[in-house]
């Protein structure tokens, strides 16, 4: 079996004079169940790379196959479809409708790829329970602390099943002790088979990866396990 | 080389209709106060236009029914070869007959008739003293009209003093006048309980009555009034030289074909009818006057509506930066947030259609309530209304949705929320 990620020599340019350079010749192969760090300082291409990997953005060069489909062929609609589908987001800034309850939220992640209207709630509640939200379903985002915000985020990310999960500085909003909660929240899901890519410029959080990536001005350096 | 593995399927993202107008509602009633606030513009819009509509059909039945209580139930026949008010000649026979009152009153619709015939009394001046003062003119040139006692009625006449004459008066021939208020004020006559004497010229008559208004054929304020009979035996008047009818509302053209055949049988050609005006023409002629004025005006309202809610949409795109990018990471692809949207657009413009219907329907009511009319309103009015107002808000929702899908999910994910 092929790797769920796999990178060829990926670059991305940003035009401009000079053009910026954001990710170089980067060669990466995820497999199934990894649990990946990507850390690196502000300005080192780390978030460029999370865009490419989530679809949401395409490289100038090179490959990328994501499940077994190079990216670089896929239409607009279809890299959508992916991502709506087969990967789950968690972003720094939680990124939930303040006006929803937290199982509207987690619903939204669910709206879009086909999953039938009567069992999109029943799955929401599962996925709270299984970040361990399942007594705020009816809560807003504005009764929540910031750590209940990103397991709502996460829960609205596992919720379609996702075949890779890509956070982008998922604890860069909160205190180190829900920090900790956070990652360990993240090692249960691990256990459970999730692939985990986590982008991060903090080292106690990229210290929780089984493999951990260094990216410094837009090159990958995997350090020896 | 290309080796691509297919044990993966792309699902192909969708948008369910039912999810789409769960999404868009609850996207409008995220922030209900700013929402209320957007559709305003279209509430005012479309209350306008409905009010207008409305206050036109209401305006233009009202005054068609005032047409009712007066010239639409009102015929008059007269000889087609005689002129108005003028009494027939030997050689210029009328050919209505002095029964003519009888014969109309049996028709079912009308609710008085009777027959004015202009009196030929040969130059003789009317005064109201026997003697010739030469101080001062005593002597006037006056209408005579011989009348059937049912034409007070039919023409709504209505006395200042005194009483009418009748039929009594009019079989006995009696020498009886009643006397327009004109014709009363010339004369000098304000009293009649002594029954004061006028003269035709030899001729004496005594007055009972005098008359205050008269709401058709105004020609008898100024006139003095006798009976039928008297003016046949005074004066050799040959035959009545109109009649005039009051029907009931909505039966004047019914009489107006009837009446005719009562009155010549054998030749009802030979007279001319007059029935008022179709009172549809009357209707939609007034309608358009109004229509086009207020119509413009709602049209602007409409329009300033859809700006604002154009506005608001495209604020609200803005605002919303983040929640698009999630969007489009979560799978929605730009047509499902271009239609999101739209929607969102859509179901303001037709919430404000109903609130803007309802709040046009009230003011039709009240309008009408304090000029004691009846409201009128057709049926598809208030029900196209929110049609409209969905319309509305379908057109202001284009730009700003448009401008949604074309956010690129990096940029729009970089802004906050």
């Amino acid at each position: 079996m092929s790797n769920l990620v796999e990178l060829e020599g990926v670059s991305r340019t940003f035009p401009g004079s000079p053009p910026v350079e954001a990710v170089r010749g980067a060669d990466l192969a995820v497999a199934d169940g990894d649990y990946v760090t990507i850390a690196g300082p502000s300005g080192s291409g780390k978030s460029t790379l999370l865009h490419i990997l989530g679809c949401l953005d395409t490289p100038t060069s090179g490959k990328y196959r994501l499940l077994g489909f190079d990216v670089g062929d896929l239409s607009d609609g279809q890299r959508t479809s992916l991502r709506g589908s087969e990967i789950g987001f968690v972003f720094q800034a939680f990124h939930l409708l303040a006006y929803r309850s937290v199982v509207e939220n987690v619903m939204t992640g669910l709206v879009y790829n086909r999953t039938p209207r009567r069992v999109r709630r029943e799955r929401a509640i599962e996925a709270l329970e299984r970040v361990g939200l399942g007594h705020r379903l009816d809560f807003t985002p504005r009764q929540l602390s910031g750590g209940e915000r990103q397991r709502v985020a996460i829960a609205r990310a596992i919720a379609p099943n996702p075949s890779l999960l890509l956070c982008d500085e998922p604890t860069g909003n909160l205190d180190s002790k829900t920090t900790r909660s956070i990652l360990d929240l993240f090692d249960e899901l691990r256990t459970d088979g999730l692939t985990l890519m986590i982008i991060t410029h903090e080292e106690r959080v990229s210290l929780r990866g089984e493999r951990r990536i260094e990216i410094t001005d837009g090159v990958l350096v995997e350090a020896s396990a | 080389m290309i080796e691509v593995e297919r044990e993966h399927r792309i699902v192909r993202s969708r948008l369910s209709l039912w999810d789409l107008i769960a999404e868009a509602v609850a996207g409008m009633l995220a922030r209900p106060g700013r929402t209320l606030l957007t559709i305003l513009g279209t509430v005012l819009g479309v209350a306008a236009l409905v009010a207008t509509l409305g206050l036109a059909k209401t305006a233009g039945n009202q005054i068609v029914t005032r047409f009712d209580a007066l010239a639409a139930t009102s015929v008059s026949v007269s000889n087609r070869s005689d002129g108005f008010f003028r009494s027939p000649s030997l050689d210029d026979v009328s050919v209505i007959p002095w029964d003519a009152e009888a014969r109309l009153t049996r028709l079912n619709g009308v609710v008085a008739a009777g027959s004015l015939t202009l009196v030929d009394t040969g130059g003789e001046l009317v005064s109201s003293v026997p003697i010739n003062d030469p101080l001062g003119q005593s002597e006037f040139a006056m209408d005579v009209l011989a009348v059937s006692p049912g034409l007070f009625d039919a023409v709504i006449a209505e006395l200042r003093t005194g009483r009418f004459f009748d039929t009594g008066h009019d079989l006995r021939q009696e020498p009886v006048a009643i006397l327009g208020p004109g014709a009363a004020a010339r004369l000098n006559i304000n009293r009649v309980d002594q029954q004061p004497a006028i003269f035709i010229g030899d001729t004496t008559l005594a007055v009972i009555g005098i008359l205050d208004d008269v709401a058709l054929e105004p020609g008898l304020l100024e006139a003095i009034i006798i009976p039928n009979g008297t003016a046949r035996s005074l004066f050799g008047t040959g035959a009545p030289a109109e009649v005039h009818i009051r029907t009931e509302i909505g039966a004047a053209y019914l009489i107006g074909e009837q009446a005719p055949i009562a009155l010549n049988p054998n030749d009802p050609s030979q007279l001319r009818v007059q029935v008022p005006p179709e009172p549809r023409a009357v209707r939609s002629g007034v309608e358009s006057d109004v229509n086009t004025l207020f119509l413009v005006l709602g049209g602007v309202s409409l329009l300033v509506g859809a700006i604002g809610i154009a506005n608001v949409t495209l604020v609200s795109v803005l605002e919303r930066v983040g929640e698009i990018g999630l969007r489009r990471a979560v799978g929605a692809a730009r047509r499902h947030i271009a239609s999101q949207f739209l929607v969102e657009s859509a179901a303001m413009g037709f919430v404000g259609g109903i609130i803007g219907a309802s709040a046009g329907v009230l003011v039709i009511v009240a309008v009408s309530a304090n000029k004691q009319w009846t409201p009128v309103l057709d049926a598809q009015v208030p029900l196209l209304a929110p049609l409209a107002g969905a319309l509305v808000g379908l057109v202001a929702g284009l730009y700003p949705s448009w401008r949604a899908s074309t956010l690129e999910p990096v940029e729009a994910l970089r802004g906050g929320t």
